[in-house]
Order: structure tokens, then sequence, then C-alpha cells
């Protein structure tokens, strides 16, 4: 009997964890139990020296200590704040009116929202729940096909997981012992091809099958000038004015922001893009802000009102992925800045309350206590893991497999993917991940490479039947009787959670097709970690668009040893204090 | 059992406050924070002492807040299968689970971290960070922290006991509170309802000029 513990103590206490888990008993304790039950039967067993538990106390210092996890709160309650201050509503409408009018444009304004949504609040239900309310009925109204519809909304909410600044990016960062803002550089291109994917399938459909995406009608269009236009025309010369604003500051943004931070290094492209991003939408701003004070009808309605929409988002991107890129603020101050931002905003658009404060201090609360207290668990459960050796255990799991660094990331996607339909990402992130990063690493993975490629798998468990929460928050705002439209007055159907389940399956492969596109390409993930030379807007732009392999192996191929980069320093600097903390 | 469910109830209770009390932390920790950013980068202005107690402040939410999450129910479980029983064996196994698991950790766990924090509370030992912060206030939150939870184990405890004698309806006390989700849901669909209705008289007033 103590023979078969002995030699199979790791299976043994594998299965006593899923065990504990499925019983429905919190999982921080499952985790925290298993590791104190195999480890005093270790200790029975004189496997493991008596005081195997005496360095607990300074690893839960340790958590406390870790400032990467201190973004937890901060982006948690920036999200909750902004996803009650009604900024998601007014972006729907106007986008809405932007695109509607094409063929396929609802669908494209509800992934852009969805895109814009993820930049700032990285929340996936608050951008579900709006569009299923606001959109959704639109789209029925005028005949969109459901699965079509249902599909785009559940998708748009998911693309939080993806897209900086998200909180899977912030916890696989901290399990896999790399920076935040590598992790997010790393996401930003995989997140933004995504959203082009999703919207190349959307023209596709336009195309393919027109009827089942049908363009706004004339008289559903909410801004109008007194001639009668929709006012895009001047939206449009808007744009371009911006476009070449922008672009005009990407080509000396190096010769300004180089003297201000007192660097020497080129700067990076991802740098170069959002601060001409930045520029180009202050001064549409400034332009709108100007008409609208002396009414001199410069501009159209519907631009005028685009702008005032777009504006205060894309400050807050700025605020928190620009400064975090630029290098100015830490990811967990970024964070903060935005949570300041958010809170800026909804007092502006008198949406904050005491109430509402109260509220989102206390879903804070929970959201960080309880990731707080699974990585306690998972940390005594690690203490009994690893003392037992349990990583050389796994690692001779995937010795087997063939196909060396490929072979193994298939599998953990498939593994993964399958996890993510029974259980959250945090438990897979905080369970899972730091038993497979040992083993990627010994593998010659890059790990922020592994961490954006998980991070994607793991947007798909909020779309996967039985359990993706994507769906749940759509079903709980579809109509789930019969109604009459009140525009139309046309009786319009019931959405139905086969409709809204069978809308999921386009996208779902849709992300796994981006999954794999990462897999196979490191550099889209690899490419913006690395600091090239001579990168300009342009560059950046097409980088975006076409992912401009090649250029980016030119520069990577380039690159010089970052040595004087200060930036890099930092995070090199930073990397050594948490191997430190480690021991 | 009208005494420990008494006992249960003051237990409740005073979770109740030091986890709202700890949730404004969080704004301290935020305001703080992003303070502390602008000040670096517009003055030339920081200390250790802003970076560090804005980890002391996260650590005391979530160390003195454990026991009140507990109190909500709102520590994740992974219910797929739990959800599928009966609220009888549920609150069975969640009995066991306290007595055999969450008990015996807090009680390991505060005799592990309290000589921990007795030897920095008696070299008065400081951060090694010039300008840092005494240790021994946040060391005190992890066998705090886990007294609190052990007394609110012992309260949940007494509730599936009292549910499973008859002396309670419910196992737990906020059992079917609503989630954020929810409440977003409902007031968005208010909202939207609110506007529908404002929108449709616009089009009546304008409709009845013409």
């Amino acid at each position: 009997m103590i023979e078969i513990i002995t030699s199979n103590f790791v299976p043994l206490m594998f299965c006593g964890l899923i065990f504990f888990l499925l019983t429905g008993i919190p999982v921080a304790f499952g985790l925290a139990a298993t590791g104190l039950l195999f480890g005093f039967i270790g200790i029975e067993l004189n496997l493991f020296p008596t005081n195997l538990f005496g360095a607990l106390p300074l690893r839960v210092f340790g958590i406390m200590k870790n400032d990467t996890l201190l973004a937890i709160p901060f982006f948690t309650f920036m999200g909750i704040i902004l996803e009650r201050s009604g900024m998601a509503e007014d972006l729907l409408e106007t986008v809405g009116q932007v695109f509607g009018p094409l063929r396929g444009g609802l669908a494209v304004a509800v992934i852009l929202v969805g895109a814009l949504m993820a930049a700032t609040t990285g929340v996936v239900a608050a951008a579900v729940i709006s569009m299923g309310l606001i959109s959704l009925p639109i789209m029925l109204r005028y005949g969109y096909n459901r699965t079509i519809a249902t599909g785009t909304i559940t998708a748009s909410g998911t693309l939080a997981q993806a897209i900086p600044p998200s909180l899977v990016l912030i916890v696989l960062a901290d399990q896999l012992g790399r920076s935040v803002g590598d992790m997010y550089a790393g996401a930003l291109v995989p997140g933004l091809l995504l959203v082009g994917l999703y919207i190349l399938f959307i023209v596709v459909v336009a195309f393919v099958k027109p009827k089942w995406v049908p363009p706004l009608p004339a008289e559903a269009r909410i801004y109008r000038e007194k001639t009668g236009a929709s006012g895009h025309m001047s939206l449009l010369v808007l744009l371009v004015i911006c476009a070449v604003v922008g672009i005009a500051w990407g080509q000396i943004h190096e010769s300004v922001m180089n003297p201000w931070l007192g660097r020497e290094m080129p700067a990076p492209g991802d740098e170069i893009f959002i601060m001409s991003m930045t520029v180009a939408s202050f001064l549409a701003l400034g332009l709108a802000g100007v008409n609208s004070l002396l009414k001199i009808g410069l501009l159209s309605r519907l631009a005028e009102r685009v702008t005032f929409v777009l504006i205060p988002p894309l400050v807050l991107i700025f605020l928190v992925l620009g400064t975090i890129f630029l290098g100015v603020a830490t990811p967990t101050e970024g964070g903060a800045m935005g949570a300041l931002g958010a809170l800026l905003m909804a007092t502006g658009r008198r949406q904050l309350s005491m109430k509402l404060l109260k509220q989102a201090l206390d879903s804070t609360t929970k959201l960080a206590t309880f990731v707080m207290f699974i990585l306690i668990g998972s940390t005594v459960f690690s203490f009994t893991f690893n003392a037992a050796d349990g990583h050389i255990w796994v690692e001779h799991l995937f010795n087997g497999l063939p196909g060396g660094q490929i072979g193994f990331l298939i599998v953990v996607n498939l593994l993964v993917f399958v996890l993510g339909m029974f259980i959250d990402f945090f438990e897979i992130a905080f369970i899972v991940v730091p038993m497979l990063a040992p083993v990627a690493d010994k593998m010659g993975i890059d790990l922020v490479w592994f961490g954006v490629i998980l991070a994607m798998n793991l947007q798909t468990s909020f779309l996967t039947p039985p359990f993706g929460f994507a769906l749940f928050y759509l079903r709980s705002v579809a109509a789930k009787d019969d109604y009459t439209d009140r525009i139309t007055g046309k009786p319009i159907k019931a959405v139905t959670t086969a409709q809204i389940y069978k809308g999921s399956i386009a996208f779902v492969i849709l992300q796994l097709i981006m999954v794999a596109a990462i897999v196979i390409k490191p550099d889209l993930v690899m490419g913006s970690l690395a600091k090239g030379p001579k990168i300009n807007a342009e560059d950046a732009l097409q980088q975006m668009r076409d992912a401009g392999q090649d250029a980016m192996q030119q520069r990577r191929d380039d690159a010089a040893p970052g040595a004087d980069d200060p930036m890099k320093a930092l995070m090199d600097a930073l990397k050594d204090d948490k191997k430190d903390d480690k021991k | 059992m009208q005494a420990l469910l008494g006992l249960s109830r003051l237990i409740d209770a005073m979770n109740h406050v030091i986890g709202k009390l700890a949730t404004w932390l969080v704004l301290a920790a935020v305001l703080i924070s992003a303070g502390n950013a602008i000040m670096r980068k517009a003055f030339n202005l920081s200390s250790n002492a802003y970076l560090e107690v804005q980890w002391y402040l996260f650590a005391a939410v979530f160390m003195l807040s454990a026991a009140y999450v507990f109190l909500l129910n709102a520590h994740v479980r992974i219910d797929f299968i739990s959800s599928r029983l009966s609220k009888r064996t549920n609150a069975i196994i969640d009995a066991v689970g306290i007595v055999v698991f969450a008990i015996p950790l807090c009680v390991i766990l505060i005799d592990l971290s309290w000589p921990f924090f007795m030897r920095a509370y008696i070299s008065g030992e400081v951060s090694e960070n010039a300008g840092g912060l005494i240790r021994w206030p946040v060391i005190f939150t992890i066998p705090l922290g886990f007294a609190l939870l052990a007394l609110q184990a012992v309260s949940e405890l007494i509730k599936r006991l009292a549910f499973l004698t008859g002396h309670r309806d419910e196992p737990f006390s906020f059992m079917n509170e609503k989630t954020p989700e929810d409440e977003l849901a409902e007031e968005m669909a208010a909202k939207e309802a609110a506007a529908t209705e404002k929108a449709l008289q616009a089009r009546l007033a304008q409709g009845s000029k013409l």
C-alpha cells in the first residue's frame, strides 16, 4: 500500500486535486487542501522534510509584495466604472450610424466598438450586455441573420480577453514570470489582427449572402443635415485631415519625443503608432470643439458627434496603453491612471454616484480577493507538488510527444481549449499554466509567445458551450419571447438559445485560426518586442495591416542588442527582481 | 442551536463591516498610485513609501476581506457537477470541506505566520528600500486575515448544520444574490426602456407638429 502511494505520489495528488475541485468547494480551499493533505501524507511517509510548509508565510508575503498583481484591482475597478458610465451605449449608437448604411455595416460597428471597449474596459460582460441590449434589437429589426447577429456580439465581447489591458494577460505575465509590458506589446498585433479577421468574415458574408447582413434603410438614420445629406462626406474629410496630421507626426515623432524622454534609441513602432493616433484624435477633438462652439457648421452633425463620442475612450487608451508602451508608467500605474480617468469620465457624464462607487469597490474587492486566494491556494499546492518533483513528472508526460515545440503547443492548446469549456480562465492560469511553463521554457519556447497563444486560446472558453460566459450574458439580455418592434411595429420572434450557440461557432473557428497563425508565425508576437532602428508610422500601420512579416523579420535581424535601451534595462531589472522573489 | 446561530450572526456582522471598510482601501490605492505616477513624472517627486503603501493597502484588502467574500459566497467554485446535486448534498460537502480543509488551513497558516510577525515586530524590521515602511503591520494582516477567515468558516459551518437540521431555510446567507452582471443588465435595460419612451414621445410630438 505504502509502496503504491510512494511510487505514484504525483498522479495520486493530481487525482486528489481533481476530486476536491469537482466537489464544488471553493477552488482556493480545494487547492490548499490538496497541498496540505498530500504534504502531510508525504511527511508521514518520510518523503518530505517535516518543515515542508515552514516557508509558507514568506511565500504569502511574496504574493503581497507582487507589484504586477496590484494591477488586477486597478483594471477591474476601471472596467466596472466604465461599463456603468454609458460609454458603450454612445459608441454603439454613433458607430452604428457611421457604418449602418453599408451592407454588414452594423456588424462591423459592433466589432469595432467591441475592440474599443476591449482596449479600455477589458471586461467581457459589459460589452456583451450593452451590445445585446442596443445592437441586437436593431439588427433583428432590419432583418439580420440571427446566427450572424448573435455570433458577432458574443465574439466582439470576448475581444476584451485578448486585447491589452486584459486581466488574463496580467495573470499570465505573473505566472510565466514575464513583464506585463512585454505581454501587452506581444498581444497587441495578434489582437488587432483578430479584429481584422472578424471584419473580413463579415465582409465576405456581405458579398456571399447579402441578405444576411442588410444595410440600414435611410429612415433609420438619426443624424441628418438640413440639406438631407448624411454627413458622411464631412466625416471623411475630417478623417483624412487627421490621418495626414497623424502620419506627419509619425515622421517627426522621434525628433520630438527623444529629447523629452532623454532617449537615444530609436522609438519603437507601437509607441509611434499610439502617439500618432493620440495627436490625430486631439486634433479632431479640437476641430469639433471649435466647430461646435462657434457654430460655423463646417462639420456635419455626424462628424461632430463621432468625434465627441470617440475621443474619451481614445484618451483613456492613451492614458493606459500609451503610457505603458512609452515606458512612462508601469502597467500597475497605467491601471491606476486608467481607473482615475474612468472616475473623471464618469463624473463628467454625471453618472458617478455614491451607490455606483460603492458597488464598483465591492465588485473589485470580491474579484481581486478570490483571485488572490486562488493564488495563495495554488502556492500551497505547489509546495507539495514541487517537493514531490511534480514538474519532472509533467515533463515526462510531454517527453513522449512527437513534433517537438509544435507538437507540445498543439497538445497544450487542445488541453486548454477543452478545459476552457468547463473551468474559468483564472483557474487555468493558476493551476495549469505553472505546470506547463517550465516544460515550455525548457523546450525553448519564448514565454511571452506562449502566453499570448494561451490568452488567445482562453478567449474561446467564453464562447464554447456548455459554460461560455459570453453566451450566458447575451442570453440574459436577448428577447426570450416574441415581441413587437417599437419602430416598425412588426412582430419579431424570440432569440433562441440554440441561435446564440450556433452563432458562436464561426467565431470560435476564427479564434482558433488566429491561435494557429500565432503558433506558425511567432513573429506576430515577437515582432512587437524587438526594438528596431527605423520605424515610422506608415510602417507601423502597414505592420497592423499585413503583419508585415518580412519587414519585421528584417527589423529583428537588424535590431541592436538593446543594451542601452532604458526601457529594456528596466524590464530586465524587473525580471531579475521577480526571480529573486520567486527564490 | 439558537445560541450557535446567534454567534454566527455576530461573526457575519463583524466580517461584513470589516469587508466593507476594506473595499475603500482599493480606492485609496488607486488614488495613491495614480497620484504617485503623476508626481513622479511631473515633478520628479517620489518615494518608496508611496510605492510600498500601495501594496500594503492591497494586501490588507484581500487578506481582510477574504472572510467577507466567503460570507458572500463569492470565492469561485467549479460547480458544473455540484450544481446538479441537491442543496442538501452540497451543504454536506461544504460542511465537510470546512471542517476538514478550511479550518485546518487557517489554523496552520496562523500558526506559521505568527512567529514571522512576532520576529518582525520585535526587531522593528524596516523595508530594505530607502524611505521604505516598517514591515510588521502588513505581516500582521496574514494571521489576522486567516483568523477572520477561520471565524467565518465557523459561522458558515453553523449555517450549513442549521440548514441540515432544519433550523434554517437556506444554507447560505447570500445564496440568491444577483450577480453584478445581472444588475448591470437590469440597469441598462431600464435605461434603454426610458430612452425608447423618450424617443417615442419625441416622434409623436414631431408627428403632431407636422
